[in-house]
């Protein structure tokens, strides 16, 4: 599993060559441990982590991951240090992050209060 | 609120371009993007340009984006970056939204370089993850170097597509098919060329994507042979194993903000949708608004390069700051160029249809003049 997460990093491109990536730190998404870089925003950490699940929609409960990249469609957004709504492809990780998927209707409400 | 001589809304190649014009001539310019770091969609591409010197010809995509910011740079751009406009008010004045604060910019002119936004298409399955934009895949890839999945099908061969083709070969990804639903590639030769040299990608043209389907992600997707009149071909079905659906389906210049300060538009399918009626220095119905790039007609980057530098110089000598004689060569000079990148078959139709938004313009500028005349 280890060696299948490691193969979604672009380390070295024949045109980018290698990347200057910076510190490596450590987030937190649904409780487990995830690896990540200082710099990229926190999508690009869970997509190189094999998780394409961000969230849930409301009523029906259907997946959604990233969709346009850019913060646009917020397709991609969860819960961020108990915040909700961030848009995980245009923020930056941080050293301990707690990431969650949030879907729950009413737990939305009750943060945003 | 923060008075400036010009403010300039989106730092890609056009915005970039027209603030350096500015800069060079010592009009107070501030460039505003949404984003950390200027460039626009430079910065995701990794081929080489073609065309002439002052197009960068022979100069890798994300490089041409680095020695345009460090032009703008050296001439002390005032870069308002992670900058969002949220709102335009009365007198072009724009509300910026930074972190948590929002300030108000009024600038005596205001040059849109908003680019353009993907179009999409919907299908059973489209909202699955693994179905995304052609953008978000290269932002992943070649921004953030992380790729979105394994095994990619390609929905459009456009320019956008099979330049993406071949971005996932270079880093490594497998492609598994590109889909056309026209019964040819649409992208000039040099990048399908690429793309399709290698024999690694089957292309299926005349054909359409019916279906994704995977239970929490994309794991397949049905495509279907498609007839004269665009109807999927009963008994045509394919199925193809993939991860990522990545729609490269076209673009729509971004009005948003061209609207809300009451340029008129006008629809041009050619150019990729609503466009902002400008005049041939990029002036739009507006007055002391100019546009430029994908904004004013979805073309390519070296033409938003060019028009970059055509609306920063009208917009420098509205203001005073170049001689009568002066700003008509130097126009001249630009407008030649432009002319020159909309050559040859794949330009033509864009010159003409640039041609009928300028004259439409003008029509309605006149006409706009002469009742006024007569009230």
């Amino acid at each position: 599993m280890e060696e299948k997460k490691q193969d979604l990093r672009v380390n070295n491109h024949p045109i980018l060559k290698g990347k200057s990536a910076g510190d490596k730190i450590t987030i937190t998404v649904e409780g487990e441990e995830i690896e990540a870089y200082e710099g990229e925003p926190i999508a690009a950490a869970l997509l190189a982590a094999d998780i394409t699940v961000f969230r849930r929609t409301k009523k029906r409960q259907d997946p959604r991951g990233p969709f346009c990249g850019i913060g646009l469609c917020t397709d991609c957004v969860m819960k961020v240090n108990g915040e909700p709504n961030v848009r995980t492809c245009i923020t930056p990780v941080e050293d301990g992050m707690v990431v969650e998927k949030q879907g729950d209707d009413r737990e939305v409400r009750k943060n945003a209060k | 609120m923060l008075n400036k001589e010009v403010a300039v809304v989106g730092g890609g190649p056009a915005g970039l371009t027209a603030s350096i014009e500015l800069a060079k001539r010592n009009v107070d310019v501030t460039l505003i993007d949404e984003n950390l770091q200027a460039g626009g969609q430079l910065l995701k591409q990794t081929h080489k340009f073609f065309g002439s010197e002052e197009h960068y010809a022979g100069v890798r995509g994300f490089n041409i984006a680095r020695e345009l910011i460090e032009d703008a740079k050296d001439l002390a751009v005032d870069f308002l970056l992670e900058g969002s406009i949220y709102s335009v008010y009365e007198d072009k004045v724009l509300a910026v939204k930074k972190e948590k604060s929002t300030r108000l910019i009024s600038p005596e002119r205001v040059i849109f370089a908003t680019g353009a936004s993907e179009k999409v298409i919907n299908f059973p399955g489209w909202t699955l993850p693994g179905v995304m934009g052609a953008g978000a895949v290269q932002t992943f890839v070649n921004q953030h170097r992380v790729l979105p999945g394994r095994k990619f099908t390609i929905i459009g061969s456009g320019n956008v597509g099979t330049i993406v083709a071949y971005q996932l070969l270079q880093a490594g990804a497998e492609v598994a098919a590109i889909v056309e639903a026209a019964d040819e590639i649409g992208s000039y030769y040099v990048h399908a060329n690429k793309a399709v040299r290698s024999g690694d990608i089957p292309v299926y043209t005349s054909h359409t994507i019916k279906e994704a389907t995977g239970g929490e992600s994309v794991d397949s997707v049905k495509i279907a042979q498609v007839d004269d009149s665009w109807q999927p071909v009963p008994g045509t079905e394919k199925t193809i194993d993939t991860d990522v659906v990545c729609l490269a389906v076209g673009l729509r210049p971004r009005t948003k903000l061209t609207s809300l300060t009451g340029c008129r538009s006008i629809y041009s399918s050619t150019l990729g949708g609503e466009v902002p009626l400008h005049d041939e220095s990029m002036e739009t119905s507006t007055d002391g608004v100019y546009v430029a790039g994908d904004v004013a007609g979805v073309e390519e980057a070296s033409i938003a390069i060019e028009e970059g530098r055509l609306a920063g110089v009208s917009a420098a000598s509205s203001l005073g700051y170049i001689s009568n004689s002066a700003e008509a060569d130097q126009k001249e000079e630009i407008r030649g160029r432009l002319e020159l990148l909309r050559g040859g078959k794949y330009g033509e139709e864009r010159a003409e249809e640039k041609e009928r938004i300028r004259s439409i313009f003008n029509e309605r500028l006149t006409r706009r003049e002469s009742s006024t005349v007569r009230r």
